[in-house]
């Protein structure tokens, strides 16, 4: 391949933000008029690596080149990345839901004359870039009354707008159903035909395997390597291979697993989105917990894990529309958190900060924040109790703090998680779902996480351990859910599964397995 | 971290614990500090006259139907919300009450009962549209404070209607005189003794409930130093408030607000609603997700403001012998202006009633102390104005530079490093998809 094929090349990016390395030397070349997957694990660092490129982290903040048409660019920011034609269409669209499909193309970037909007050229602009992508809808309808699937393509008529040379989508399809999935597919394909490269960031392999020409592999914010798919004959095995492959070490405290019969079970849990009816986002999922085991929960984002979680622990999230669940034998009705944690469930949340702690309080009244009745004498709150609960928290979890007086936003992340754990073991909880339990969590708190989540089914209780870190799965689990667009996928015993099965059956809803 | 900082700061550091040892409690040192300081101030500037009997006993009187809906409006605050209404509901209670005496010859303590009961429908109300419809605070209660002020001159024909004299007695009553003449009230006195015991016995419990819980007090001379300064003011306000004109003494209206901040300052302290309080403001998804019912602590928040709207209104009818078609016009002001001066956040979970109390009593003395001097509503106003935006400046700047209160900083030079935390590990930016949020290094 001579130099003139290629359009981009990014050479040896490195990004740090502190205390993380987020990107290590990454280089990677697009070719003029090619779909150029990028593939990776949660947090592997695409999308750092798509900021980068788009200016949304300008030239200074990273080392590295830029080498765009043969040039070396500083893009300071992403209207200047966008100049010169180099478009990114966000996972969750930049679309402003109440004005008109022309108006959000031109939202910006509006034609003037005289100084007021000229709307006549406008629409007529907006009905070829519609006629272009394929969308035949009157250029006045608002986004909020187009579905998820023609909005994409009204992101990437704004885009075409631009004179885009270099199109970036993080995830296009991922909110997208099949059919809408395939339009889009086949109209990034046409693009490539009129000379325009699509980079594509998506965890679905068998659409990247049918659309890309290149594959970028990375992980751990290193490049792993690039694939040709015709040349090296890629499939969806050898992409799970790169991203996956690494070897698992002894990071997790020793256990050994006492496991007594089943005492929790879900059947045919069915729960719908929130605002979208007809998107079901949790697909008759049956699982089941036995006694001092850990069950883990393994799928790619938008999958949804958390979404299952948290509509079992009293329906705070979506609505709830079919399934059962069963406690000790009986069937029990969750209505509200509340209902929830009296029948002994707990739920730790992925996202800290927005929906486990109140970061105004301090330690200790975080710490008995969910089950004050227990150091209550009706309804009067016993402040030596609480002081006394939370030393006990602090001693035994060792959070790093000189007093439990201390307000939790004074706290790290590991710090900050402890805290949470212990708000809900105070509960005593029978079953714990932990949701993403280490994110944005370093690797010593991490291995003490692990050893309180290993104690905790050591007393006997279930948990369900929902990560995105499949080591993470691999090394404390005891059996494997996977869970691939709402629905459980397959159900994998700790001993027999890798990372490659695994990634296999979060990637494809190939399999049917009933729990074992 | 309080025993951290007074070794630090030595007799400094100790001293501010006099106010108590908590962060907001170190806020409102500020506040108290900038009350005594006003206090002084305009008894100097009006020659003794701030702090004369006759006018402390007119500025409690005239002033604690404020501070009531201070109280109610702090918890409102708290939640996240905020009540536009109140004046409104007080002046239609208030005529409702004034007109049941009047026509349908209700016994005052009975309509009394019906002000009361009046104020809990109007807050059931209110509470419902907010909590359990989903609208703003400030719709709802901006609908009510028009509703409310046109029921009131429906009511009462856009007149003013007279209440009884037994009525009066919440609004313009003092405590009676009994037993030998001292040339004092003897009630008044009693009262402050009372306080004063219960003042030392309450010191000694806090220093017992710390020892057990393993915390080591502040060292014994700042309680004693405390104890007495606080009850060396208690006994001499007491004396001013007993040594007035025969016939005055503590009002009676001044007896209802202190059962009030005592009753609310423990409900929102040391109850599981008053936490629950904090949690949905705070942070209202954690909240839930803790299992509080969020709807339910809003209703509540809701319906309480509008019951003490209730009494502060019969307070006020009570204390000027009618009620009228302007009564309470634009109290929702002065209550909302003591809670934030009393430290409160806009966007809620943080506030105090005893904060709330403080920022009321600073409007209620500038308030009077401007009067005195003669200076004219307009220029009272402005000065008002702009003491609530400089109050509120400080403590918003003060935040913004991690320090607790305009003291903070006259006392925190050496601030750096309060503990040594671990750096914490930065998320860059929230909102950023998952995939693109660095983790922690993960080792190979």
């Amino acid at each position: 391949m001579s130099t003139d094929h290629v359009i981009l090349e990014m050479r040896s990016i490195t990004k740090e933000f502190p205390g993380v390395k987020a990107l290590s030397d990454v280089s990677i070349t697009v070719n003029r008029g090619e779909i150029h997957a990028i593939c990776g694990e949660n947090g592997a660092g695409k999308s750092t690596l798509m900021k980068v490129l788009s200016g949304v982290y300008p030239s200074g903040t990273y080392t590295g080149d830029i080498i765009y048409q043969g040039q070396n660019v500083h893009f300071k920011d992403i209207r200047s990345s966008e100049e010169a034609g180099i478009v990114i269409i966000h996972q969750e669209l930049a679309l402003i839901p109440e004005l008109s499909i022309t108006e959000n193309i031109f939202l910006g970037n509006e034609p003037t004359k005289w100084g007021a909007i000229d709307w006549i050229t406008a629409k007529k602009t907006a009905l070829e870039l519609l006629a272009r992508v394929g969308l035949r809808d009157d250029p006045d309808t608002l986004i909020k009354n187009i579905g998820v699937g023609k909005q994409q393509l009204v992101e990437i008529a704004k885009a075409l707008n631009k004179s885009v040379k270099v199109l970036i989508l993080d995830e296009p399809t991922a909110a997208l159903n099949e059919s809408d999935s395939m339009h889009l597919l086949d109209l990034i394909r046409g693009l490539k035909g009129r000379g325009i490269s699509s980079i594509m960031i998506s965890h679905k392999l068998n659409e990247i395997e049918q659309v890309a020409d290149s594959i970028t592999i990375i992980r751990d914010g290193k490049t792993i390597e690039t694939l040709n798919v015709v040349a090296d004959g890629v499939n969806e095995d050898r992409i799970i291979r790169g991203m996956v492959g690494r070897s698992l070490e002894s990071r997790f405290p020793d256990r050994t697993p006492h496991i007594g019969e089943v005492f929790f079970e879900v059947r045919d849990w069915t729960v719908q989105h929130p605002q979208v009816a007809e998107r079901m986002v949790v697909k008759g999922s049956s699982l089941n917990v036995r006694k001092g085991e850990i069950v883990g929960i393994a799928g790619l984002m938008g999958a949804g894990r958390t979404e299952l979680a948290m509509s079992i622990f009293g329906r705070s999230y979506g609505n709830f529309l079919s399934g059962h669940l069963y406690k000790d034998g009986k069937e029990i009705v969750l209505k509200s958190v509340a209902d929830a944690i009296d029948h002994g469930l707990a739920y730790v949340s992925e996202d800290r900060k927005a929906l486990g702690l109140n970061l105004l309080d301090d330690i200790k009244r975080s710490v008995v924040s969910a089950k004050l009745s227990k150091i209550s004498a009706g309804q009067v709150v016993n402040d030596s109790k609480e002081f006394g609960i939370a030393e006990q928290y602090r001693k035994s979890l060792r959070i790093k703090t000189p007093s439990v007086n201390a307000g939790v936003s004074k706290l790290s992340g590991g710090n900050q998680q402890k805290v949470v754990l212990a708000k809900w073991m105070f509960t005593d909880p029978d079953l714990l779902i932990l949701d993403e339990p280490t994110r944005g969590i370093d690797v010593g708190a991490k291995y003490e996480i692990y050893g309180i989540i290993q104690q905790l089914a050591e007393q006997g209780k279930g948990v369900i351990l929902i990560s995105s870190e499949l080591p993470e799965l691999l090394g404390l689990a005891d059996r494997i859910y996977t869970v691939f667009e709402g629905a459980i996928t397959d159900c994998i015993p700790a001993e027999s599964a890798d990372p490659e099965t695994l990634m296999k059956s979060m990637t494809s809803a190939r399999k049917k397995v009933q729990s074992i | 971290m309080s025993e951290d900082t007074s070794t630090r700061r030595g007799a400094l550091g100790d001293l501010k614990k006099i106010f108590g040892s908590g962060s907001s409690n170190l806020r409102q040192f500020g506040i108290l500090f900038s009350l005594i300081a006003i206090i002084l101030l305009f008894q100097y500037l009006t020659d003794g006259l701030t702090l004369s009997s006759g006018n402390l006993i007119n500025l409690v009187s005239q002033y604690s139907y404020i501070l009531i809906l201070a109280i109610g409006m702090v918890m409102v605050i708290i939640a996240g919300h905020i009540d536009l209404s109140v004046g409104s509901v007080a002046a239609f209670v208030g005529i409702v009450v004034a007109t049941a005496m009047r026509d349908w010859n209700f016994p005052w303590p009975l309509a009394i009962l019906l002000g009361l009961f009046v104020g809990m429908l109007i807050g059931a109300w209110q509470g419902a549209w907010v909590a359990y419809v989903g609208v703003p605070a400030f719709i709802v209660t901006l609908a009510g404070m028009l509703i409310f002020r046109g029921g009131n001159q429906v009511i009462g024909n856009a007149n003013t209607v007279p209440v009884p004299d037994g009525f009066t007695i919440i609004g313009s009553g003092y405590l009676p005189e009994v037993g030998p003449n001292t040339g004092y009230n003897n009630l008044t006195l009693l009262l402050g003794l009372i306080i004063v015991v219960a003042v030392v016995y309450s010191e000694w419990r806090a220093r017992r409930v710390q020892k057990i819980m393993g915390s080591t007090p502040a060292p014994l001379w700042v309680s004693i130093v405390k104890v007495a300064l606080l009850c060396a003011v208690i006994v001499y306000a007491s004396v001013l408030f007993a040594g007035g004109r025969v016939g005055t003494s503590f009002p009676v209206s001044g007896i209802i607000l202190g059962v009030l901040v005592l009753f609310y300052a423990f409900v929102t302290r040391n109850t599981i609603f008053g936490r629950h309080v904090y949690a949905v403001g705070g942070n209202k998804l954690a909240a839930e997700l803790s299992g509080v019912k969020s709807r339910r602590v809003n209703f509540l928040v809701m319906m309480n403001m509008s019951i003490l709207s209730a009494l502060a209104g019969m307070i006020f009818v009570a204390r000027s012998v009618a009620s009228g078609p302007q009564d309470g016009l634009s109290w929702e002001l002065d209550a909302i202006a003591a809670v934030f001066i009393g430290g409160a956040a806009v966007s809620g979970g943080i506030g105090t009633v005893v904060g709330s109390i403080i920022g009321g009593l600073v409007m209620a003395v500038l308030n009077n102390g401007l009067q005195l001097l003669g200076v004219g509503s307009d220029w009272v106003q402005i000065i008002k104005g702009m003491v609530l935006l400089v109050a509120v400046g400080v403590d918003v700047w003060n935040k913004s530079q991690g320090r607790p209160s305009i003291i903070g900083l006259l006392t925190q030079k050496k601030k750096t490093a309060e503990f040594p935390a671990e750096p914490p590990l930065v998320v860059p930016d929230k909102g950023t998809p998952e995939s693109a949020r660095p983790q922690a290094t993960r080792p190979n």
